[in-house]
This record gives structure tokens, C-alpha cells and sequence, in this order.
């Protein structure tokens, strides 16, 4: 290089990001506009926060009082979570399998995308409330709603995973003269075990946090104990169910972070 | 067989015995609690006999979908969905942010504070939006600000969880180089944190606000602003082509949503 060029010399290390700036406003604008769109108001705002303050003082002290029904509720909560997850994830096997499309023919992945992404696309909530029109309030419908909704993430990771696979291990094993399930418990399970564990128990607490809820349209759970309460303004109850779910969110979390070490 | 030939004859073994051990004892315990679960929960068979008939009824009255519902009430609904969703990710980034900052161990060298982080994270992740809708319902009353505020609350778990970990895993190297030059703290933070944990930052929000669209569907059902609304009182009414509607304009939206996340990541990141 003879001589530094001109623009060298002018050049800032850290200039002026204007496409930076300009995002900045336009999310400025947007949030301004959306907000007066939904009639949002500072009056309504300071008004809520007066509300919230007795709010708060109806919720404590936190009342103990019916904790048979929270009992009750958070056992049928934690059932709806295990049977939800279990058969979930043991019918998101052969469906992830089968959407895999490194091991599979396109007509096989492709409904089987489509399944998952069915699943996917809903909230456990509507497909709650169209269960408990298909087979009445209770229990049931809260297992089979998260069931759907376990298929739809956890065949999603499972056919990622499947597909990201080392092949080399898969041909060994079809070289030795092994049937296709051979191929799968001797080449496919032990590379992707450790990660359906932990899709699993991922799985698990999603669905233990969302057994909580399906309660409020009719499924079963603890939900439909807060639900009440909340109804009836037993906010001093509602505080209890929360801080009860959030401790055995909590307890589910550190508990599934042992299984994945377990697995790893 | 002698000791000597044992040792030579050493076979091998993908896990030692207390890792076994661990394995089987997990696999036990999952098989006693479904079988707790199922023995003990609740379910009345005579519901069960009579469901193939109700879901046919369900798919009878669903059609033909009553169209003039998507014109007069469904899309204004869905309108303010997509401004709950958007609006709800941009106001849980101004919490999620800096308790992202103050959660990663790295940017800020006091544990309480990054425990009270996280503990933050996990009360914000572990009560659900529809709750955080129940809750703020009852403080603003219904309506979309509820709405927004649930989806906002709920998102501050996920995206602050997420970017506190983000931040922890950028490197030492350009920071030290700031701190070097002598650069106060938010200077590193722009110029030596924020660069690195960019693509991980949008990912995260693209992510979020994609779930967003989702759960801001349901919000509706308790009242909190949306299409959720529209759905309930179709669903109240027992209007199941009604019913029908909205749930294909979800669906529709979902998708849409997720092809856009997607377009923007691969153009993006």
C-alpha cells in the first residue's frame, strides 16, 4: 500500500448505525400506534395500578384453608402431565421416525410433517376445549389435548434429531445383513437417546405447566380450582394455587435436569 | 476362569453399574408413575362411549363455515391479536433485557443478583399467560391491555432466561480490548457484548414473538383482548361454523407467522 486511502483516514472505528436508528424508531412508531390502536391510556393505566393495589391486599395472606381441594387438584394436575407425556412422546416416536427424511421416502415424511404440524399449530387450550366437547369435562380431555400437543413439538425435535444423525453407523449396521429395526435399535437409538431424554423431559414440564391451565375450560387440574376462585374472588386462595404451582414447576425443573444428567 | 484371563478377556461396556443403575431406577420410576397415574385418575367411561358420536356432531355443525362472522367480528379480532402479540414482545424486552444483564454471571459479578435474576425468570416462565391474563384482568379489567401485559409477563422468563445465557457464553476477548482502552461499562455493553449476543438476541425475539401469536389467540377466553374473544362467544353460543372459522383463521395465522419467523432467519442470521 503506498498511501492510505482517503476514506481511510475519515473512517470512524464505531459510526453512526443509521439503519440501527431507524429500526429503533420505527418500533417507536409501531408501539406508539399499536397502543393507541388498542386504546391503551395512561388514565386507564394509573386507574389499574390503584385496582391492583387492593388486589394485592385481598390476595394476602395467602390462605391455606381448602388445601384439600388444592390437593386434589394439583395431584389430578401432575396425573393429566405423566399420562400426557408418556403417551406422547410414545406416539411422537414412530411419527418423528417417520418424518425423518433422511431414513424415510418423501410420501412418508411429508403427511407426517403435516400431522406435526397440525398438532403444532393450536394451543393445548382450543384443543382442550374441542377434547371436552368430544368427551366431556374432566381429566380426560386435559391428557388427551396435551397429547396432541406433545406430538406436535416433541415429533418435531424427534425428526430433527433423527435427521442429523451420523449415516456412517447406520450403513455399518445395514452392511452386517440387519433388518430395518435392527438398523434402528443398533445405529439410530444409541445416537439420539440422550436428546429424545431430554426433549422428553422438556416435554415434561411443558406439559406440567400447561396441566395447570386446561383446567379453566373444563380439563381437569388444578386450573379449574384457580378458576373457581378467581371467579368467586377468593383472591387470597388464587395466591396459594400460584405459589403451589410455581414451587412444583420448580421442583419438576430441578428434577429434570437430573434426568437429562442421568442420560446424558 | 483364571483372574488373568478375566482381565483379558475385559469386555466392554457402554456404562459403568451406578450409571446402569441410575438408568433402570428412572426407568422404573416412570413406569410407577404412569401406572399411578392411570389407576388413579379420573375418568367417567360413560363420557367416553358417547364421544365418537359427539365429535361427529362437532364436524357436522362445523359446516358450512359461516363466513359473514370472519367480516364482521374475526378479523378486527385478529387485528388486535397480531398488536397483543408484537406490542407484548417489544414490552417484555424492556424488562427481559436488563434482568438479562443482571442474570449473566459474567456482566454482573454478584450472585444474589443473578439468583434474583433467575428467580424472576422462573416465577415469570412457571405461571402460565393465561393465568398472568387471569391476574391482569382482574387489575385492569378486560380487554387487550390485559392482554398485552400477560403476553409480556409470560415472555420476560423466556427471552431474559434465553439472553442471560447468551451473554455468558460470549467471549472475553473484544471486552478485555474495551476494558483495556479504558471503556466505562456501557460502552462494553455495545461495543463488546452486544455484537456477539446480536444474532442469538433476534433469533430469541423471532422465536418468542412466534409463540406469542399463539398464545395471544387464547387470551380471548378469559377475557384479555384478541381473536380468544371472538372464539368464546362463538363457542358460548354454541356457533360451531362460527367456531370453525376462527379456528382456520388461527391456523392460517400460525403458519403465516412461522413462514415469516423463518424467512427473516434465514435472511438475517
Amino acid at each position: 500500500m503506498s498511501a492510505p486511502a482517503p476514506d481511510a483516514i475519515s473512517r470512524q472505528p464505531f459510526r453512526t448505525n443509521w439503519g440501527g436508528r431507524f429500526a429503533m424508531l420505527a418500533v417507536v412508531l409501531y408501539t406508539i400506534y399499536a397502543a393507541s390502536h388498542l386504546g391503551f391510556s395512561w388514565d386507564r393505566f394509573v386507574s389499574g395500578l390503584g385496582q391492583g393495589g387492593t388486589f394485592l391486599a385481598r390476595m394476602f395472606p395467602p390462605s391455606f384453608e381448602r388445601w384439600e381441594l388444592l390437593r386434589d387438584g394439583m395431584i389430578e394436575s401432575l396425573q393429566i402431565a405423566i399420562l400426557a407425556s408418556f403417551f406422547g412422546v410414545l406416539l411422537s416416536l414412530p411419527i418423528g421416525l417417520l418424518a425423518a427424511r433422511n431414513l424415510m421416502p418423501v410420501w412418508v415424511t411429508w403427511p407426517a410433517r403435516l400431522l406435526i404440524a397440525l398438532c403444532r399449530s393450536f394451543h393445548p387450550i382450543i384443543i382442550a376445549i374441542l377434547f371436552v366437547k368430544a368427551v366431556g369435562f374432566g381429566a380426560l380431555a386435559g391428557v388427551l389435548a396435551l397429547i396432541v400437543g406433545s406430538i406436535g413439538f416433541v415429533g418435531k425435535l424427534f425428526a430433527e434429531a433423527i435427521e442429523e444423525i451420523s449415516l456412517k453407523q447406520v450403513e455399518a449396521v445395514r452392511a452386517t445383513g440387519a433388518s430395518f429395526f435392527g438398523v434402528l435399535i443398533m445405529a439410530v437409538q444409541p445416537q439420539v437417546l440422550p436428546r429424545f431424554i431430554g426433549f422428553a423431559t422438556y416435554q415434561l414440564d411443558s406439559n406440567l405447566r400447561n396441566s395447570t391451565m386446561v383446567g379453566i375450560v373444563g380439563g381437569g387440574g388444578i386450573g379449574a380450582t384457580l378458576f373457581t376462585a378467581y371467579q368467586r374472588f377468593d383472591f387470597d386462595f388464587v395466591l396459594t394455587i400460584l405459589i403451589v404451582t410455581i414451587a412444583m414447576i420448580m421442583v419438576a425443573e430441578v428434577l429434570s435436569g437430573w434426568i437429562r444428567k442421568t442420560f446424558q | 476362569m483364571s483372574a488373568a484371563t478375566a482381565s483379558l478377556h475385559h469386555e466392554w461396556h457402554r456404562f459403568s453399574l451406578p450409571q446402569k443403575l441410575a438408568r433402570y431406577a428412572l426407568y422404573l420410576l416412570t413406569v410407577i408413575a404412569v401406572v399411578w397415574s392411570f389407576r388413579t385418575i379420573e375418568i367417567i367411561p360413560e363420557f367416553l362411549y358417547d364421544s365418537p358420536a359427539q365429535i361427529a356432531d362437532l364436524f357436522v355443525r362445523m359446516w358450512p363455515m359461516d363466513w359473514n362472522y370472519f367480516f364482521a367480528e374475526v378479523w378486527k379480532a385478529l387485528v388486535e391479536t397480531l398488536h397483543i402479540a408484537t406490542l407484548g414482545t417489544i414490552l417484555s424486552l424492556a424488562f427481559a433485557i436488563p434482568l438479562g444483564f443482571m442474570a449473566a454471571r459474567n456482566l454482573t459479578p454478584l450472585p444474589a443478583l443473578n439468583l434474583l435474576g433467575h428467580f424472576l425468570f422462573v416465577t415469570s416462565r412457571s405461571v402460565n399467560s393465561l393465568v398472568w391474563a387471569l391476574l391482569f384482568v382482574a387489575i385492569f379489567g378486560p380487554g387487550p391491555l390485559a392482554g398485552t401485559l400477560a403476553i409480556a409477563f409470560r415472555s420476560i422468563g423466556f427471552v431474559g432466561k434465553l439472553f442471560a445465557e447468551a451473554i455468558e457464553e460470549a467471549h472475553r476477548g473484544p471486552i478485555e480490548a474495551l476494558t483495556a482502552a479504558g471503556a466505562p461499562v456501557p460502552s462494553q455493553i455495545v461495543m463488546g457484548y452486544w455484537p456477539q449476543v446480536r444474532p442469538a438476541f433476534w433469533s430469541i425475539v423471532l422465536f418468542r414473538w412466534d409463540i406469542n401469536i399463539r398464545e395471544s389467540a387464547v387470551l380471548g377466553l378469559v377475557g384479555a383482548g384478541g381473536i380468544g374473544v371472538a372464539l368464546d362467544s362463538a363457542l358460548s353460543l354454541l356457533y360451531w361454523d362460527q367456531v370453525s372459522v376462527v379456528l382456520l383463521t388461527i391456523f392460517v395465522v400460525v403458519i403465516l407467522a412461522e413462514l415469516v419467523v423463518t424467512t427473516i432467519r434465514k435472511r438475517v442470521l
